[in-house]
């Protein structure tokens, strides 16, 4: 019997290093034979800590979710001495299916194989592909192979991985440089951290398999430093792959050479762009170049160098193992395969899914994520992060695919889908990308560096309540010319989450600036407070409450606030038991 | 060695930079290694003072200004000091959705500081920061120490108080 509890990043931040810790305490002190260990993330994120139990036959037997240490207890006592299941604790029917309705390629190993072991990695058909590529395949029919599957960049761009890898061969290079991007910058999405954390043998193949093809001997990773137990995953996997001959000089007896090296990013959003990531790399202040000459031809210290993205990478391994027809059959005429989503925001089951492209949107929040929370009404989802946009809840039936999601304005991206309810503003959504994208721009273009300033601007004042008329009108003009006057794809793209929400949203900006309203009750400077004279028992309750002593009255009489001092803190609506304190 | 180690300042016998000089050894004359050698730097300061950039300066031949732009641009690094508990607070898009900015509020209401700043006692200090990836949980915060990295998530108003207590209650504990 073998006890395996789920250690990515989520896993640990509800604790399942505690739980880990009391299974261990547990055995020690009953004297069990019983082998404890670790995994990833499976993607339920909402039913961390994750335990699962394996019989001696090595098949999965029960699935408990949500163990805190306080049940580690009583599944040891019932379960792995009494050999019952507490059925309590075990993963229900509806939770099981948010899995199985799935169709998992870049994640198949993901919460079911030790990452940290090389063998189960090999148990599983690991390092199969590298061994069938560099044997027994020329560079030719392993891009050919790429090229069936119709695979596109996971990174954002979703342009052909073939294109990229067959002209980074074509150059001639001294060196050539196999690069992957694992600095997932955009916030919200979360994958290529369960792969690297999960799985990340699954990545160093990819990048074997991608160097051969290229003819490159060196690749690099480049992580970002905010994921630590990735960066500690990778480094120990790399050490197994190089003593199990897979990575280091002469690969297969074929003469082949080819390693790895970590390269820890220092935080810039902007190194997700090519060219940015190559001057990082170099110690460079990460500032993106004109293309051409493009990484293929010019790269890494001048050389054919050659990037994608994890979960790109993810899936070369399983296109050669089942072949490129097979992966191509998957997905829709031009986006082929399967998408990792990290589905977070308003929903009530959140986490990693991957699904064949072409999946209406409607499959994804309703189907997989179980709707919104608290049964809110849905608004909209936020595709793309700061270069996406947001889609509106009367687009849902949209397939995702990298056409049809450009068609509304946002961008399939790396695949974060933050869902949002009725809750949200959207004006403040897009002042929220401004933020950042003002933040993370380099600098280096005026309309990229000044502009998104002077938007921000604007939109903090909408949400402040000081909306002038031809505010919208003077956004739209800024974005466009941002739009033209940047470089790189970040300031290219960073005015999309305000064109998307005028687009879709535009009567909310019209309600901040001449109605002074906030309907989704979020910007606190157009707030009102007041008390219903009727509902107030004039309790004093929210008097005692107010910081500011913003409310007045006395027994008998219904209080009232005083719209001058409030400060909009919201204590005295949580504090009344009647409902009589509104908000409008 | 690529560079002659200064004494210490304070005239004690520990040579200034003595944990930076292997690191520089090394790297020093590896083209493209800056922020390699900086980031090392910082893990074993906490932060990156003038001085140290100095001596980077000195070691590797790249001039101040250079290394001061590097620093300056990615957000990774510090040129002042960090408290023993660095709140790393997330404010990722699902944690902005799911209200970062109140629980920004309740940690800088509650420890007295601004973003970025440390408490007096030295021993908390605020940064918010780009998602950290467990947009699931939002929201949440990561809690970098000594002891290793924690992360908490689900954050409530409550929950982050008694997390911030119960670091202080230990950290005390540990002082005695």
């Amino acid at each position: 019997m073998k006890i395996v509890v789920g250690q990515g990043s989520c896993g640990i931040a509800t604790g399942a290093k505690k739980t880990s810790a009391e299974f261990e305490r547990l055995i020690a002190e009953k004297n069990l034979d019983v082998k404890l260990d670790k995994t990833g993330c499976i993607g339920t994120c909402y039913l961390e800590p994750i335990v699962d139990i394996y019989g001696d036959d090595g098949k999965l037997d029960t699935r408990y979710v949500k163990v805190q240490p306080e049940k580690v207890a009583e599944i040891v006592e019932k379960h792995i001495i009494g050999g019952e299941v507490v059925e309590e604790y075990a993963i229900s029917d509806v939770d099981k299916a948010f899995i199985d309705k799935q169709k998992r390629i870049v994640l198949r190993n993901c919460g079911l194989i030790n990452p940290e072991s090389i063998d189960e990695y090999i148990a599983v058909g690991g390092y199969e592909a590298t061994r069938k590529v560099i044997t027994s395949m020329t560079q030719d029919e392993v891009i050919e192979e790429i090229k069936i599957s119709g695979l596109r960049g996971r990174g954002g761009a979703g342009f052909p991985t073939w294109f990229k890898w067959n002209a980074a061969k074509s150059n001639p290079g001294k060196d050539k440089y196999m690069v992957c991007n694992a600095d997932e910058g955009d916030p919200g999405a979360f994958m290529d951290r369960s792969v690297l954390e999960g799985d990340p043998h699954s990545l160093i193949e990819g990048m074997i398999i991608g160097g051969f093809a290229m003819g490159a001997t060196e690749g690099i990773i480049y992580v970002r430093a905010e994921y630590p137990l990735a960066i500690t995953r990778l480094e120990m996997a790399m050490e197994q792959a190089r003593e199990r001959g897979f990575l280091g000089k002469n690969l297969f007896g074929t003469g082949y050479n080819f390693d790895l090296r970590i390269k820890a990013g220092a935080g810039a959003f902007v190194c997700g762009e090519e060219t940015a990531l190559i001057a990082s790399l170099e110690g460079e202040r990460g500032m993106p170049r004109l293309k051409p000459p493009f990484p293929a031809q010019k790269g890494y210290w001048q050389q054919p160098t050659n990037i994608n993205n994890v979960e790109t990478f993810a899936n070369v391994a399983w296109i050669i193992n089942n072949g490129g027809a097979a992966f191509g059959a998957m997905g829709t005429e031009k986006s082929k395969g399967t998408k990792v989503f990290a589905l977070a925001g308003k929903i009530k089951k959140g986490g990693l899914i991957e699904v064949p492209m072409g999946l209406p949107l409607k499959d994804i929040i309703f189907g997989i994520g179980d709707g919104i929370k608290n049964d809110k009404q849905f608004k909209a989802v936020q595709m793309g992060g700061p270069s996406g946009g947001c889609i509106p809840a009367s687009m849902i039936d949209t397939p995702v695919d990298y056409e049809n999601i450009n068609k509304t304005g946002a961008i399939v991206g790396s695949g974060g889908m933050i869902v949002m309810d009725e809750n949200t503003c959207m004006v403040d959504m897009a002042r929220y990308f401004l933020d950042f994208t003002r933040k993370e721009s380099c600098g280096k273009c005026n309309y990229c560096r000044i502009g998104t300033k002077r938007m921000l601007e604007i939109l903090e004042r909408i949400t402040e309540g000081e909306g002038r008329d031809g505010d919208i009108e003077l956004l739209e003009e800024l974005a466009n010319k941002i739009k033209d006057g940047s470089l790189c794809a970040l300031g290219g793209t960073a005015p999309n989450p305000v064109l998307t929400t005028l687009r879709h949203f535009r009567n909310e900006y019209e309600d901040h600036i001449y109605r002074k309203k906030c309907t989704a009750l979020s910007c606190k400077p157009l707030l009102t407070y007041s008390i219903t004279a009727e509902a107030c028992k004039s309790c004093s309750l929210c008097s005692r409450k107010c910081p500011v002593g913003a409310i007045s009255g006395e027994k008998g009489v219904p209080y009232v606030i005083d719209t001058e001092k409030c400060i909009k803190c919201g204590k005295c609506l949580e504090s009344c038991k009647f409902g009589a304190v509104v908000v409008e | 060695m690529a560079c002659e180690t200064k004494g210490c300042q304070c005239g004690c016998s520990t040579p200034a930079f003595a944990e930076l000089a292997p690191v520089l050894e090394k790297y020093a004359k590896v083209p493209g290694s800056l922020i390699t050698i900086l980031q090392k730097a910082q893990d074993i300061y906490g932060y990156l003072s003038m001085d140290t950039i100095n001596y980077i300066s000195e070691c590797t031949g790249i001039a101040p200004a250079k290394i001061y732009g590097v620093v300056t641009f990615y957000a990774q690094f510090r040129l002042k000091p960090v408290g023993k508990y660095l709140i790393m607070l997330c404010q990722g898009t699902a944690c902005h959705v799911n209200g970062a900015k109140i629980i920004a509020e309740t940690i800088c209401e509650y420890l007295n500081i601004q973003d970025g700043e440390t408490t007096e006692d030295g021993l908390f200090t605020l940064n918010n920061v780009a998602c950290l990836g467990c947009c699931s949980l939002a929201p949440v915060m990561m809690i970098k120490s000594a002891e290793g990295d924690e992360t908490y998530g689900n954050l409530t108003k409550d929950s982050v108080k008694a997390i911030l207590d119960e670091i202080r209650a230990r950290d005390a504990q540990e002082v005695k």
